[in-house]
């Protein structure tokens, strides 16, 4: 079921990120200040959204499993902040790098976006500890998806409130957009349409990756032998 | 009404009785003030420094309480016995937190004063009718959070463990707006003004965050 379509998108994913980094490298403009070094905002800008989008898309399967009561929600619930998660250590570590390279300091507490999403992150990274420390599928399930439904709404307000404690002006990219050429976005946008296919052609591989796991289990215990349960959100 | 006035006469009586978690938290208190005159080598603090070690000092005052507030009730079953009541789940909740709520009030009289003695000095002693506003809206905010956070570690092999990792992140907004309310009121020549801005914060923070666990809190008890 989650296999259906999955080498197009995978396909699709290669392709689009490919040329966006091509696009980045040849076509988008050279930085004046930074440099070469300014490319690298064409993948942590991107990855930084898409992993904020992937805790929300796991906040609203969780409101789905919570309403419904329907395990394969949580399943969902449980690929999207996964995926989020691992796209996030790539945030952090390009936010770190490009921080460096920009600023001459690994880490900037008067960078917002960069701050918040580390609470963000250090939250999230709860997730998997809170799931697996319940022995009961069913209330780990439950448990598990209330989590995702505080932490996103968690996220926007978080995001406030550091804002406003560091309301000192380091000259954003996004934010003074008025002066960034075309191109730039241009590419900005392929390179985001990339980040979303790669994270979507992820949570399909792990989905059906699950989804095989349950069944493989299900048929053994049909053939009668002893099956282990293991720390996993797949289905039992 | 009546459940939750019912509940929260039951979280009062029980604390009373048993006198476990309010003395510890503010024992804890007091002690941090100290390990926080060695850690940072200073007699007395004002400013940023001094809100930040009231607002460290109370958080893990707050999260050593949360870790005990579902403990009695699942470990003697009155937990069992609630949910068999025919009663709204939420009540549970409401209850918890509003005792909560009074836990961290009774700290914070052994505690602020302590920490006026300790480390702040008695010139700070006109930051108090701004301070009361900032603890009163801080523990609204840790406690909507805390009881939620107990609540979903109570049930885990880990809990002691859980609850503090799950609280302090989810809790972060809190701490920053309440360190940059109370910075000015202890600033060293005489507190300066409370800054709304940050009250506005913590108060939104209470509402969104407290109306969210109403709303998911049921899912924790469905047994």
């Amino acid at each position: 079921m989650y296999g259906k379509g999955l080498r197009t998108l995978s396909i699709a994913t290669a392709v689009t990120l490919t040329a966006a980094f091509a696009l980045g490298f040849f076509y988008a403009p050279m930085d004046a200040d930074q440099g070469v070094m300014q490319k690298i905002f064409y993948v942590h800008v991107p990855m930084a959204i898409v992993a904020l989008l992937g805790f929300v898309a796991g906040g609203i399967f969780a409101i789905q499993h919570l309403r419904s009561g329907d395990r394969r929600h949580d399943m969902r619930s449980y690929v999207a902040i996964h995926m989020s998660l691992i796209l996030g250590v790539g945030v952090l570590v390009t936010g770190s790098i490009w921080a460096k390279a920009a600023w001459g300091h690994w880490w900037l507490w008067d960078e917002p976006a960069l701050v918040s999403f580390l609470i963000v992150f250090l939250l999230y990274a709860c997730y998997q500890p809170l799931r697996f420390a319940i022995e009961d599928p069913e209330r780990q399930a439950r448990y598990a998806s209330v989590f995702a439904v505080v932490a996103g709404a968690f996220v926007p307000l978080n995001f406030m409130a550091v804002r406003m404690a560091e309301e000192k002006t380091h000259p954003r990219v996004l934010q003074d957009s008025s002066n960034l050429p075309g191109s730039v976005w241009l590419v900005f946008f392929v390179a985001l349409l990339g980040m979303g296919l790669l994270y979507m052609t992820l949570w399909r591989f792990e989905m059906a990756a699950k989804n095989t796991r349950g069944q493989i289990r299900k048929l053994r215990r049909r053939l009668g032998a002893d099956v282990v349960a293991t720390r996993s959100a797949a289905p039992r | 009404m009546r459940p939750t006035s019912a509940l929260l006469r039951k979280e009062l009586r029980l604390e009373w009785r048993t006198r476990e978690a309010v003395p510890a938290m503010a024992l804890f208190s007091v002690t941090t003030f100290v390990v926080f005159h060695f850690g940072i080598q200073q007699d007395a603090v004002s400013g940023a420094l001094a809100s930040g070690v009231l607002w460290v000092t109370l958080l893990f005052a707050a999260m050593l309480g949360a870790n005990r507030l579902f403990v009695s009730d699942v470990e003697d079953g009155a937990l069992d016995g609630i949910l068999l009541a025919p009663i709204d789940r939420t009540s549970l909740y409401l209850a918890k937190a509003v005792s909560f709520i009074a836990f961290l009030a009774i700290v914070e009289i052994v505690a602020v004063p302590a920490f006026y003695v300790l480390l702040l000095g008695p010139e700070a002693l006109d930051a108090i009718p701004g301070l009361l506003a900032v603890l009163l809206l801080a523990d609204i905010g840790i406690a909507v959070s805390g009881t939620l956070v107990a609540g979903l570690a109570t049930q885990t092999r880990s809990r002691d463990l859980l609850g503090p990792l799950l609280g302090l992140p989810l809790l972060l907004p809190v701490i920053i707006a309440a360190a940059r309310a109370t910075e000015p009121l202890f600033a060293p020549g005489g507190a300066g003004a409370l800054p709304l801005k940050w009250l506005a914060v913590l108060a939104l923070y209470d509402v969104v965050i407290g109306l969210i666990a109403v709303a998911v809190f049921d899912f924790l008890l469905e047994d």
